[in-house]
């Protein structure tokens, strides 16, 4: 399996789209953390681009590169290697040297601008959702042969958990206004895993004293390490369920 | 060594393969005929695991393949159309399959030295003809010497020179007991280098038998003649 990891690498690494996508994020942290005047205030900012940026990125960099790997897949199936490691090493290799370009293009300025333990918890976010949503994009990839139907199915989920589902989280909070709401809140809030990233890099900046009595529920239950321990363990559900689904549909199909 | 047992395969509502049964045995050139879209590129693809039968059983040696991986380092194939990672260079995609295949005891390199194919090593797969692809794709299927070789339309896009030369290969490797499945059309070709002659037809065996057989039967001296004239028959 490794072996076939390198050979992902070499070819993601060729294309040089991760390169740019690296210096895209350092541009992006060096910016606004020379914007801000503490580090705190940079890291807030970074969040709120990282978590629109780095899903879209990823399900999109990792649908195009599914499709235009089907011609590498078509050739190692003939050979003697397990469908499930072929598939394994293509998930593995693109989330790796995606999060890679994020550890760095992120990473580098927080400890250069010396950012605190928050930091380290946006870092970790980043790394889940690149997983996370590199898993959606194979699955979308492996639902249909069609690339352009793929990368649409690819940006549809993109758009759903980005900002569709905080458009219907905003309704549904008003429009039943009335009632308690807090333990709703946070069961919707499991169910996209881009707000499950960012509660948890909220809740340890100073902000979170802002958010209210949610904000105060959420510091109650996600505070703790225990709570953030829940929070990341959820987050790797998101990217077990599709991953193991995808590729349960992948080597059940005929190529 | 091959054994087909009720093998059934469709793509939708499409039937390609129905209840099919057929085996092969080693030392053998076996030609796989039959009309476009008969189930041809199927059956092959069916026995390397790349299509997934809806039901029945492919057995080697008296083992079943289906589910199975390792069983595959016993076979070589050339697809139809070779596809490649474009943006590989033909020493790339060879020595990465190289790599992967490094248990594999002996290395045969006689087509890649044949076909030249040393003096392209830098081109771009993307960048190649249809017909230097076919000279990669049969490079890559007999490298690592199996013993059973499913060559789907080898010599289709291949210059006389190298169809010569993939003929050639082909009876030698025969001679040392191996089993290789051909699907082709030109009749003159399945004279020259097959024993047997399998037609299937919509998806089922029309027959199975020696070329002298198939001659014997239709009582015609061209083998294309015989088959048409047998096909036509019921």
């Amino acid at each position: 399996m490794n072996k076939i990891i390198k050979y992902v690498f070499y070819d993601i690494i060729r294309n040089k789209i991760v390169l740019a996508y690296t210096l895209f994020l350092l541009l992006l942290s060096f910016g606004l953390f020379n914007l801000g005047g503490s580090p705190d205030k940079g890291i807030l900012s970074l969040l709120n681009l990282v978590l629109l940026t780095v899903p879209l990125i990823s399900i999109v960099f990792a649908t195009t590169h599914f499709y235009n790997s089907y011609e590498f897949m078509e050739l190692l199936v003939a050979q003697p290697i397990n469908r499930k490691k072929i598939f394994m090493s293509e998930y593995l290799g693109v989330a790796c040297s995606l999060s890679g370009a994020f550890i760095l293009g992120v990473g580098v300025p927080m400890l250069i601008f010396g950012a605190s333990i928050t930091g380290l918890y946006l870092l970790l976010t980043g790394v889940f959702i690149t997983f996370i949503f590199v898993a959606l994009a194979f699955l979308a990839s492996v639902i249909t042969r069609d690339k352009a139907k793929g990368i649409g199915i690819a940006l549809l989920l993109w758009f759903y958990f980005a900002l569709i589902y905080d458009g219907i989280v905003l309704f549904i909070l008003y429009a039943f206004a009335d009632y308690p709401l807090e333990s709703a809140t946070l069961a919707m809030t499991a169910l996209n895993p881009v707000d499950l990233g960012r509660i948890i890099v909220l809740l340890n900046l100073d902000v979170s004293a802002l958010m209210g009595y949610t904000g105060a529920l959420y510091k109650s239950i996600l505070g703790s390490l225990w709570g953030i321990g829940l929070a990341f363990g959820l987050m790797l559900v998101w990217a077990v369920v599709p991953l193991a689904s995808s590729g349960r549909i992948f080597s059940k199909r005929d190529l | 060594m091959i054994t087909i047992e009720n093998l059934r395969k469709s793509y939708g509502k499409l039937q390609v393969l129905k209840d099919l049964n057929v085996s092969f045995g080693p030392g053998k050139v076996v030609s796989v005929i039959g009309p476009n879209g008969a189930g041809k590129t199927t059956m092959g693809k069916c026995i390397l695991g790349m299509v997934l039968p809806d039901g029945g059983d492919i057995k080697l040696d008296g083992q079943s393949v289906l589910g199975k991986h390792a069983y595959r380092s016993q076979i070589g194939y050339m697809p139809q159309i070779g596809r490649y990672p474009e943006n590989m260079k033909i020493r790339q995609v060879i020595e990465m399959i190289r790599d992967i295949r490094k248990d594999a005891k002996e290395v045969d390199e006689e087509l890649i030295g044949l076909y030249n194919l040393k003096s392209m090593y830098e081109k771009r797969m993307g960048a190649l003809s249809g017909g230097t692809k076919q000279k990669v794709s049969a490079a890559l299927a007999f490298m690592f010497n199996p013993r059973i070789l499913i060559l789907d339309e080898p010599t289709a896009g291949l210059d006389p020179i190298a169809a010569e030369i993939l003929k050639s290969k082909i009876l030698k490797e025969k001679k040392r007991g191996k089993l290789i499945l051909i699907t082709s059309h030109i009749m003159s070709e399945i004279e020259e280098v097959a024993d047997e002659v399998m037609c299937l037809m919509d998806g089922q065996l029309k027959f199975h038998e020696t070329i002298a057989g198939i001659k014997a039967q239709a009582n015609e001296e061209r083998l294309g003649r015989a088959i048409a004239k047998i096909m036509e028959e019921d």
